[in-house]
């Protein structure tokens, strides 16, 4: 029952979570906005239709949207959604977490430089470069929480909304940390902007300029997915839990819509940061987490 | 045949093999086919100690034998990969091509032999000699083409640090040897801070830990191959050994030595794949990842050292098993790494990254383990190298939860020196990869490159099996670590109990499984349904092979991001005209302990030397005037 709720979250809410961004972004620009559920009609289309594929591509570019949508799922797996615990729970799997998605970069890296495009090679450079700062951010945040909640596992982190604990203050810090890496990993503003398709300043969308047909709608799905799997873990780290289970799916989905909505916000209200100062700010989310986990260690 | 019989006679026919390549006719297959018969017998007598436990035996006022579980391990590896390369040499390097293939087998044999005496040796004479056969013959086998003066230089550093190192050694042993009255490798008293600094230098010296890894990118990417193979799997390991050998036996040392030792690795791991990403030559790069292994490997094992002496054994014990494992790991995917790069020497002729491209199309099969080795080396589940630093990191976060003293400190500092090694991995094999083995060939070379002869490729499929095989099913290592663990003192509980394994197995397979069922119902989804077209760069229909990213621009942002360590140069001729008439970028990251450190220091000890030559005069009576000075000072003294 646990793990059918954790595909049915896994399979429905992704796409609401991209259609309420998009929604919040077109009414605060004064437009009506698509309709919530178009990405997964954008993912239907695309799965009947045939591919475009390059000759200079190889077995690889067609490897990078699978593996990155197999890991994501699997990575979602090790991450506890609302009432529901991870289905899949042992001690240090939060580095099977980090790694997974790391995997699936390596190899969205490699379909995009598989097509020998400059576009691609270069979103491709940008995401594997922030990735190097994001990482350690998030894997020192993820160190407060283990100090804090006294587990390595993502579940044990993220039992209880460390930041209404007592003592957990400072877990603020981490959660702001991690916020910064959730829109960095999933290429929003201010790192990325996810609705330009040629500017010089994208990188995920850069990355997948070839694509077309079923790889492309499974890339669009695993970015989606993505998205949700990191905001999962944000609002469990902020939305206490209150132990009746029907309130708590409805405090997780009411949390992730919340942070659709904030993602809206920030991207409707700030703008891209220019490219040189990106690493800044991205270490600046690595100190805010280094912080976190001196103040948690007290 | 007993265990002690087999190491001995693997020792002597691999030591041997390299006079077999001296035959006449077939000297090359005779030279492997003994080599092999002796791994062979090796690989059984490891077997053999790691099923019976520890070997002693001695010659009385002679060399001693002691081989415990962790020795059995190097060993087991020192035999699998040297017979793999050496299979692999067959084609790559042969006497007939190559003038000089004789003497790499020669140097060849007598270098596993020396390797098998080191990780054999029961006391510090036996284990001095074994180290300069080994470290000499090495010399031999690496600088293989030396009628090229790049790697003359590069010979001529290694020979330099690896004197030095060994002196240091005999310091060491003899320093050890003062205190407690004997040569035997056996538990120390007290823990003076001089054992830990000689002991990080001689040995550090040999793995190739910063800052004293100055000879080892010239080394490794000068030597054969197959050398480099051999070298970066096995030889520089036996710095590791040594490292875990006699600081082992300090168990009364204080936690600041693991502390130091994993500050190194910290040091090592990010500033070796910081250097890597800025190379241009393909083996140049593998060989600045061993130093990042090799600081993943001290991690682990300042982390071992550090929790010992704060009393958490079965915390050491994990993270003595990681740097174990991660050493044994890397000998596979980093061995496998440069044996692909080699059968990209061999069928096209490059070296520089970026006159590479499109070798996927044209050399499937090592393009293919390259990628296995890259995903591996970067630590990607579910292969091999992820189970190691899974164990690295297992034994980090444990010690986050230790709830009193400073030590936890440590555990931040190696996962975030951890994390970021991986994240920049990632970054420099995607570019390798990427830039080398997809795209459009970006010269002649490239495009003319052929693909590798089937043993070679053959060779390479081992170490690849190996990667999966060990990041799928980790349980087949958790016997022999444990074994391993034991001997090094460590009373802790089996790691199967201690650590996930199971679930991380469970894992990997799954991911396994999903991943090739995934792959294969999109490729039965888009039969028949696909359409060729060039690569859609936004709208230009003609795209060339130049309008590729560049390696050198992947790297540009990291490279810069890491300046204060790397300080790159850059020329650039650019004018002030507005058409130009053509430009010209250069960068290049120098290794400052090279440059700035060993360099101007042996410039400043040959001009000290130099002075001596006033006293060469070459004339017979200042030569018969120095012996009776020499004479009259002995019989005053």
């Amino acid at each position: 029952v646990n793990l059918a709720l954790h595909l049915t979250a896994l399979l429905a809410l992704p796409p609401l979570l991209v259609g309420v961004i998009q929604r919040v972004k077109a009414r605060v620009a004064g437009r009506r906005g698509p309709p919530m559920g178009q990405l997964a009609w954008d993912v239907a289309r695309l799965l009947r239709k045939d591919v475009v594929l390059s000759r200079t591509t190889s077995w690889v570019f067609l490897a990078g949207p699978v593996v990155g949508l197999v890991v994501t799922l699997a990575a979602a797996l090790l991450v506890p959604f609302g009432s529901s615990a991870a289905p899949v729970e042992f001690a240090g799997d939060l580095v099977l977490f980090a790694y997974l998605l790391a995997l699936g970069r390596f190899f969205t890296v490699l379909a995009a430089l598989d097509t020998g495009s400059a576009f691609q090679g270069m979103g491709a450079a940008r995401d594997a470069t922030w990735a190097c700062l994001a990482e350690p951010a998030l894997f020192l945040g993820l160190m407060a929480g283990v100090r804090f909640a006294g587990a390595t596992t993502m579940a044990g982190v993220l039992r209880q909304a460390a930041v209404w604990e007592p003592g957990g203050a400072p877990m603020l810090l981490v959660a702001l940390a991690l916020l910064l890496v959730l829109l960095v990993e999933n290429c929003r503003i201010p790192f990325d902007d996810p609705t330009t398709h040629l500017e010089l300043t994208m990188v995920h969308e850069a990355m997948v300029l070839d694509h077309s047909g079923p790889p492309l709608a499974l890339v669009l799905y695993g970015a989606a997915v993505k998205l949700f799997v990191y905001a999962a873990v944000f609002v469990r780290l902020v939305v206490p839990l209150t132990g009746s289970p029907v309130q708590d799916e409805a405090a997780f989905v009411a949390g992730i819509l919340a942070v659709a909505i904030v993602i809206g916000l920030i991207e409707s209200t700030t703008a891209r940061v220019q490219l040189p100062r990106v690493p800044r700010l991205l270490i600046s989310a690595a100190l805010l987490s280094v912080f976190g986990l001196l103040l948690v260690a007290r | 045949m007993s265990v002690l019989t087999l190491l001995l006679v693997a020792t002597a026919a691999v030591g041997t093999s390299g006079l077999v390549a001296l035959a006449p006719r077939r000297g090359d297959q005779w030279s492997h086919g003994a080599l092999v018969l002796g791994c062979v017998a090796g690989a059984l007598g490891a077997l053999g100690v790691l099923a019976n436990g520890p070997l002693e035996a001695s010659i009385p006022g002679g060399p001693s034998v002691r081989v415990d579980a962790v020795g059995a391990l190097f060993l087991l590896q020192t035999f699998l990969l040297s017979a793999v390369a050496s299979a692999y040499g067959l084609t790559y390097w042969p006497s007939d091509r190559h003038p000089s293939g004789r003497r790499v087998r020669v140097a060849w044999g007598a270098t596993t032999a020396g390797l098998a005496g080191v990780f054999c040796a029961g006391d510090g004479m036996t284990f001095i000699v074994a180290w300069e056969v080994m470290a000499l013959a090495a010399f031999f086998a690496l600088t293989a083409e030396d009628h090229d003066p790049g790697v003359r230089e590069a010979g001529r550093l290694y020979l330099y640090c690896t004197r030095a190192g060994t002196l240091a050694l005999i310091v060491l042993f003899t320093w050890m040897h003062l205190r407690s009255g004997s040569w035997a490798l056996v538990a120390q008293e007290g823990a003076p801070w001089a054992i830990l600094a000689l002991a990080l230098f001689g040995f550090g010296l040999k793995a190739g830990a910063v800052p004293l890894h100055l000879w080892l990118p010239g080394a490794h990417a000068s030597a054969p191959s197959h050398v480099s193979a051999l070298m970066s799997g096995v030889l520089i390991k036996a710095g590791i050994y040594g490292l875990i050998r006699v600081l082992g036996l300090y168990a009364g040392a204080p936690v600041a030595w693991g502390a130091v030792v994993l500050a190194m690795g910290a040091a090592s791991s990010v500033l070796g794949v910081a250097f890597a990403i800025g190379q241009h030559d393909l083996k140049r790069l593998l060989a600045w990842h061993s130093v990042e292994n090799i600081g993943i490997i001290l991690l682990g094992l300042g982390l071992a050292l550090a929790a010992r002496s704060d009393g958490h054994d079965g915390l050491a014990a994990i993270a003595l098993a990681g740097a174990l494992l991660h050493t044994w790991n890397h000998g596979i995917f980093k061995s496998l790494l440069f044996l692909a790069a080699g059968a990209v020497i061999h069928g096209s002729g490059l070296r520089t990254i970026d006159r590479m491209g499109g070798l996927a199309r044209r050399m499937p099969g090592p393009a293919l383990m390259f990628l296995v080795g890259a995903a591996a080396i970067c630590g990607l589940p579910p292969l091999n190298g992820f189970v190691s630093e899974f164990l690295v990191y297992s034994g980090l976060l444990r010690l986050l939860l230790v709830p009193a003293g400073a030590s936890w400190l440590l555990a931040p500092l190696g996962v975030a020196a951890l994390a970021m090694t991986g994240a920049l991995a990632l970054l420099c094999f995607a570019k390798v990869y990427g830039v080398a083995f997809s795209g459009e060939p970006r010269s002649a070379e490239a495009a003319a490159a052929r693909d590798a002869p089937r043993p070679m490729t053959g060779a390479m499929a081992v170490l690849a099996g190996l990667c999966v095989l060990f990041g799928l099913a980790p349980v087949l290592a958790a016997p022999a670590l444990d074994r391993a663990v034991a001997a090094w003192g460590l009373g802790a509980a089996p790691l199967v109990e201690e650590l996930p394994l199971g679930a991380l197995a469970a894992m990997a397979t799954g991911l396994a499984v999903a991943l090739l069922l995934a792959g294969l119902l999109l490729r039965a989804r888009l039969k028949g349904h696909i359409t060729a077209g060039v690569t859609w760069d936004c709208g230009y229909a003609a795209p060339t092979a130049r309008m590729q990213y560049t390696a050198s621009s992947f790297a540009d942002t990291v490279v810069a991001l890491m300046g204060w360590a790397l300080a790159p140069k850059r020329s650039a001729e650019v004018g002030p005209a507005f058409y130009q008439p053509g430009a010209d970028v250069h960068s290049h990251v120098r290794d400052l302990s090279h440059e700035a450190v060993a360099r101007p220091a042996w410039r400043a000890t040959s001009r000290l030397l130099g002075r001596m030559h006033a006293f060469q005069r070459g004339s017979l009576h200042a030569g018969i005037l120095y012996i009776l000075l020499a004479l009259l000072l002995a019989f005053l003294l």
